[in-house]
């Protein structure tokens, strides 16, 4: 497995408050990675240097062996995200949001709607392509930003806490869809989280815990470190919370 | 990289900025409105109150209508500027303008686009208000309205330009009622929209000053000359030069190492 992000030595501050000191991890492609951590943790900061948002005070952000500060193009274009906010134009119909997205990324029209037609059609959502985005309810809205994310055939995947709001059924659906994604189509997929219940035995863990790394590996890994079984554990063993 | 992708995302964003104008057409009607009544109700009123002495590029005495009507269509591209400003911090607020801040391009390329897409709909608006008045007898000759265009483009690009400075400033959505107390209000007052400068100077020499130097000034002046079909190079000069500068302080802002965006913490955690 080759690795596909690339994250060495992250530090960031706001004015004087640290948010990130000295973040290194790898996700590799076909993998599934989750980055567990309270609200407030720095999952937010952490994706907008990824995303070049943000510039980094100190170390690297890497896809796909790019560098996001130094060859910033070639880096963004080998990445797909989906924000914690809908991001998608809610006037706007679900193809007229994937075509403007498509012309961000410089994909020729009918290579776009050839994509558009696939991806949603995966999802089972082809068939409202012409509904307006405020029609949907909110499950049917993360699909199509999933799909969006996805049209230009990403070599990383980003998720920011992509379920939040969502009910019981259409989180469960997105969790498993998202994981089938990373085997299937051999993407590097990078998902933030505060929920347990979304990973997956077979996923790398990543506990970010006030800007730093506390633990990572394989969430077996992880809970052998915390000596427990259950991944709630770790995580209240390496937050400190409970104490 | 090449060619094509920037034409690509261009005519998206132009695209996408046209469609979203279709669909609202509350702001459609609000952006003529505004306009229209100032013509209708305020320039009638004053009418008889103000006199005009004959000045370039007029070749005869006019009617106060007559005079406003550029410096309406100056308020309709301020106002749009300023609705784009406020779109993009809204945008920012929730999310919106990360996609676009994330497309492989170049952030000056994006923003300018997106600068040039408002522009274009400021522009359809200025006609369609040209439109209303040509039956309120304001006839301008018809090539004016053909010189026109190039000058509403380059003074709707300054006005959204400033509008896109603005955004980097503003925090949040509440802080928009100060714009338009202290930027957009005196800028429309202190500017030869309403009342040419020699009468300003007659009531004071500060006021003239600040009119003068007013880029909205500037930016109407070169319309009223355009829709005469006449160039007044310092006007646009001077429009030229303030887009330049306003499009490079809010390109500065949007940078992800020096700008603002990231101080103000950009709507991350």
């Amino acid at each position: 497995m080759s690795c596909t992000l690339n994250v060495n030595d992250l530090s960031f501050a706001f004015a004087q408050k640290t948010a990130l000191e000295g973040v290194s991890f790898t996700v590799a492609s076909g993998q599934c990675c989750i980055l567990l951590g309270h609200n407030g943790a720095g999952k937010s900061t952490l994706f907008a240097l990824i995303t070049h948002l943000y510039d980094s005070g100190s170390g690297s952000v890497a896809i796909a062996g790019f560098d996001v500060k130094r060859q910033s193009y070639q880096a963004l274009a080998r990445l797909g995200v989906v924000f914690q906010q809908s991001t998608l134009d809610l006037d706007l119909s679900v193809l007229q949001n994937l075509r403007y997205h498509a012309a961000l990324h410089g994909m020729e029209p009918g290579l776009a709607d050839a994509r558009i037609q696939e991806e949603l059609e995966r999802q089972g959502m082809y068939d409202r392509r012409k509904e307006k985005v405020r029609q949907l309810n909110g499950g049917h809205r993360r699909r199509v930003e999933i799909a969006r994310a996805l049209l230009h055939k990403p070599a990383l995947l980003l998720l920011d806490e992509p379920t939040v709001g969502l009910d019981v059924p259409s989180r469960k659906a997105i969790v498993e869809y998202v994981h089938q994604l990373a085997v299937e189509q051999d993407i590097a997929v990078l998902w933030a989280t505060h929920l347990i219940d979304e990973i997956h035995l077979s996923d790398q863990l990543i506990v970010l815990h006030e800007g730093s790394i506390r633990a990572s590996g394989s969430v077996q890994e992880v809970m052998q470190a915390a000596k427990t079984e259950r991944i709630a554990g770790a995580f209240r063993y390496f937050t400190g919370a409970g104490k | 990289m090449n060619l094509l992708h920037y034409f690509r995302a261009l005519n998206g964003i132009v695209g996408r900025e046209m469609l979203r104008f279709v669909q609202q057409r509350e702001r459609f009607a609000s952006a003529l409105v505004r306009p229209l009544i100032w013509l209708f109700v305020f320039a009638a009123g004053f009418r008889s109150t103000l006199g005009m002495a004959i000045i370039p590029p007029y070749e005869t005495y006019i009617l106060y209508e007559v005079y406003i009507t550029p410096g309406l269509i100056g308020v309709i591209q301020l106002f749009n500027g300023t609705q784009s400003s406020l779109s993009m911090v809204y945008d920012r607020e929730m999310g919106s303008m990360r996609t676009l801040l994330v497309s492989p391009l170049p952030r000056w390329f994006l923003l300018t686009a997106k600068l040039l897409a408002g522009t274009l709909v400021s522009v359809l608006q200025a006609y369609v208000f040209l439109a209303v008045a040509w039956f309120y007898d304001i006839q301008p000759p018809r090539a004016g309205y053909l010189d026109l265009f190039p000058a509403l483009l380059l003074s709707g690009m300054m006005l959204g330009a400033l509008g896109m400075l603005m955004s980097t400033f503003i925090k949040q959505l509440e802080n928009f009622a100060g714009v338009m107390n202290f930027v957009i209000f005196p800028m429309f007052f202190m500017s030869t929209a309403l009342y040419p400068l020699w009468r300003l100077k007659e009531s004071s020499v500060l006021l003239y000053h600040l009119a003068e130097y007013n880029p909205f000034s500037q930016a109407v002046e070169m319309l009223r000359f355009a829709l005469y079909g006449q160039l007044n190079t310092y006007a646009a000069l001077y429009t030229t030069a303030a887009l330049l500068v306003f499009l490079g302080l809010a390109i500065w802002g949007y940078n992800p190492s020096k700008g603002l965006i990231q101080r103000k913490g950009g709507g991350a955690e």
